[in-house]
């Protein structure tokens, strides 16, 4: 799935602006005072850092948002020792089968690469990443919201440095909505289903469950708390996606598209952005980067729009899913690790570079320092009427539930999504046995790949 | 079965004047410089041949008697993956609808490829070279450019079928949806491939001796009679040739599912062509030794098919005669 959007993927993140790390990249000398689990990093002097960084040296590095060259040069510049060849081996799909074909035959990979967080478990298991704690990785943690470095750590290591994320909100059409005569957003999924049907009155969908994309789903199991994937990071593999929570899930859009309520269009194809251009949707459950990517095909619609966050499973909650945004990953091939875990740590961590991603890539940021700068917060937005987006995703940034994790095979969860849960939505057909069928095919991909599955 | 065919030309006499070696000696130091020079042209081909195709097919070979797994490495399987595939429903599945394909598309193609041959050839249509062009034009366009372009007019909502039929007041019928989606894909494939295989059966009959259609003439033959008796009869090893290239295009067929996937995602399924399978078992699967055994089991069924196809209307053919 991610090889069919990847092209727009880079438009799907949100504003950033300042970082606030740039004093870490001439920190970490080790740990004197660390914990044990760093002692090796304690051999790592700050003299070997000056001198690998100031030793002319080229590196490698694999990604494929387009105007990621600015925040390249910014390294450049600090470090004129270092050269960096940026190269887009790909979007998506043929990228990470690059990485996997390279890191393989032992040459050719990068030192380090773009990586989407729901990849990393899949290179983890291939014993390709460097594990970066003992570079000093283990010192930023704090930099970060929980959920994001449960994303990039585990038992101590850390596999790759967050750059842009994507919590998980709602997106209407505020005028499509009052004519329908709901005034305000709704704040659980019940009042959503009531707010749905009134909508339906008025000839439009309050959103599209897209039948293609298992990013989204998986967002929305991700906030009512199923733990559908699990990983040990060795040969355990946990697929629960029939859960409680998950049928509950499934079953309330079930009910939805039964009704005709929700249409089920495959998205991010051209009859998609017409639909929200058109209102056909009078909303979309999505990402932090949604709403930049929204302006750029429904900008007839400005002012219009209203951001809020999810509607949530029961009142008084506030709970959120992650959706997309990727990290920067060392591969263990390198033959430069100082240098290439320097330059992931800037690129992702400076505040210099992170205002590039915010300012120019429209990059949602991870990092807590810009999340709570007023810079980013206070911009308000004309396409959602004047509202402070930024400040609504950076708080429902700290809403994500903290515990979630992926498959070490991904690539195959996702694409036999379509052939089965997918599948399922598109024919508005029944969600649950296209749920179990999904969970079946996993178990077995699982078992006939070696590993344990609980599932 | 060569005998058969128009084939059988000059390779016998050549053949036999090497044999005699009264003189040897002499013609032998002549023939020896000469395999020498023939050797040393044909070497560079050779090696690359060797180095870009013989060696990486040995090599896929071998790794389609692997198994490699996550966890646990590689193992040498023997016939496993072949096994597996012969049993494989998603393979079995896209085979299975290309035989379909084939079923269908390959004679309405190379029908309608035969019908604006023949009408080119017999000079009747005062434009035929800018016809022959117009027809052609699809095949240059780039499948890829080519799909994309039929997926929007394909589309639901916004495509101009579907708006044609709403503004006659008709539901529009759902070309990418799962009742339809071969059948839109043949369409595709009919529309790119018939400038091709036409100008094939062209050529073939530009160089039928005109004499012929004379004598037919004068015999009182008809045009169509001519084109019934003579022309399809003598041009019978260019049509074969446009079956066999038809049938291993048509298995091989990857860039229509790749691209209108994006479009009906649920309705091409990761296995709905073979090769198209093969590729998504080694890019996203990772099972990189079974995508091998699949390559070479749909080689395997591409040639049984091909030899069958051949030697079905060769033995048409001796019937004829």
């Amino acid at each position: 799935m991610v090889t069919r959007r990847g092209n727009r993927r880079w438009l799907r993140r949100a504003t950033t602006a300042g970082a606030l790390v740039a004093s870490a990249a001439l920190v970490l000398s080790g740990c004197a005072a660390g914990d044990g689990g760093s002692a090796e990093a304690g051999e790592l002097t700050q003299e070997q850092i000056d001198e690998a960084m100031t030793t002319p040296t080229t590196i490698t590095y694999w990604n494929w948002v387009p105007g990621v060259e600015e925040q390249v040069a910014l390294f450049e510049e600090k470090y004129p020792a270092i050269t960096v060849n940026l190269e887009n081996v790909g979007n998506g799909g043929p990228h990470y089968a690059k990485i996997r074909t390279a890191v393989q035959a032992g040459e050719g990979a990068a030192d380090v690469v773009q990586m989407e967080y729901q990849y990393i478990n899949s290179f983890i298991v291939t014993d390709s990443l460097l594990d970066l704690a003992p570079y000093g990785a283990d010192e930023l943690e704090d930099n970060y919201e929980g959920w994001v470095w449960n994303q990039v750590s585990r038992d101590g290591a850390v596999y790759s440095i967050p750059g842009d994320s994507g919590p998980m909100g709602n997106l209407y059409r505020e005028d499509i909505l009052a004519q329908a005569g709901v005034t305000e957003a709704p704040a659980t999924w019940e009042e959503y289903a009531a707010a749905a049907e009134k909508v339906r009155a008025t000839g439009s969908y309050i959103s599209n469950l897209p039948s293609n994309n298992p990013g989204q789903l998986v967002g929305l199991l991700w906030q009512a708390g199923a733990k559908p994937f699990s990983y040990d990071g060795g040969e355990k593999v946990g697929v629960d996606l029939t859960s409680e929570k998950a049928k509950e899930v499934i079953a309330y859009w079930q009910d939805l598209i039964d009704r005709d309520l929700v249409s089920t269009d495959a998205d991010f194809n051209d009859q998609w952005y017409q639909g929200l251009a058109t209102g056909k949707y009078a909303g979309w459950v999505t990402a932090a980067w949604g709403p930049v990517y929204l302006q750029g095909y429904a900008a007839d619609t400005s002012g219009a729009w209203r951001a809020a966050p999810l509607p949530q499973w029961g009142s008084g909650k506030a709970v959120s899913g992650n959706w997309g945004g990727s990290s920067a990953a060392v591969l263990k091939t390198t033959k430069n690790p100082i240098v290439a875990y320097e330059f992931a740590k800037f690129i992702n961590g400076d505040e210099s570079s992170a205002l590039v991603a915010a300012n120019d890539l429209f990059l949602f940021p991870t990092l807590k320092s810009v999340l709570e700068s007023p810079d980013f917060t206070s911009q308000k937005a004309e396409f959602y009427g004047g509202q402070e987006v930024n400040a609504m995703f950076a708080e429902i940034s700290t809403t994500v539930d903290t515990d979630f994790d992926w498959l070490p095979y991904i690539d195959y969860a996702y694409s036999s999504f379509n052939e089965t849960l997918g599948k399922a939505i598109a024919d508005k057909g029944d969600l649950l046995a296209g749920l179990e069928a999904w969970q079946e095919v996993l178990v077995e991909y699982g078992t006939a790949q070696g590993f344990t599955v609980n599932g | 079965m060569s005998e058969t065919t128009t084939r059988g030309r000059p390779p016998q006499p050549v053949a036999n004047t090497r044999r005699p070696a009264a003189t040897r000696p002499r013609i032998g130091r002549a023939r020896r410089k000469q395999y020498v020079a023939a050797y040393l042209l044909v070497a560079p081909f050779l090696l690359v041949f060797l180095a870009m195709l013989v060696a990486p097919l040995v090599f896929s070979g071998y790794l389609s008697f692997l198994q490699t797994k996550l966890i646990g490495g590689e193992t040498f399987v023997w016939f496993d993956n072949y096994l597996r595939a012969a049993t494989d429903p998603a393979f079995l599945g896209g085979l299975g609808r290309m035989a379909l394909f084939l079923v269908i598309q390959v004679p309405i193609m190379l029908g309608i490829a035969l019908f604006f041959a023949l009408a080119l050839d017999s000079g009747r249509a005062r434009t035929s070279k800018a016809l022959r062009l117009i027809f052609f034009v699809p095949y240059a366009v780039p499948a890829v450019v080519g799909t994309l372009m039929w997926g929007y007019l394909y589309g639901n909502q916004f495509g101009p079928i579907a708006q044609a039929f709403q503004a006659l007041g008709l539901p529009s019928p759902n070309l990418l949806g799962e009742q339809n989606i071969l059948g839109s894909m043949m369409n595709i494939v009919t529309w790119a491939f018939i400038g091709y295989n036409m100008i094939i059966m062209y050529s073939a009959l530009r160089s039928i001796p005109s004499e012929l259609y004379e004598a037919a003439e004068i015999d009182g033959a008809s045009q169509w009679r001519i084109a019934w008796s003579i022309k399809i009869p003598a041009i019978r090893p260019a049509i074969m040739l446009t079956v066999i290239f038809s049938i291993i295009g048509i298995f091989q067929l990857f860039n229509e599912p790749s691209l209108l996937k994006t479009v009906a995602p649920n309705v091409i399924g990761s296995a709905f062509t073979p090769n198209f399978y093969a590729y998504n078992l080694a890019f996203v699967n990772q099972e990189i030794n079974y995508a091998a055994a699949i390559a070479f089991a749909l080689g395997i069924v591409i040639m049984i098919v091909s030899y069958v196809v051949q030697l079905s209307t060769q033995r048409k053919a001796k019937d004829f005669s």
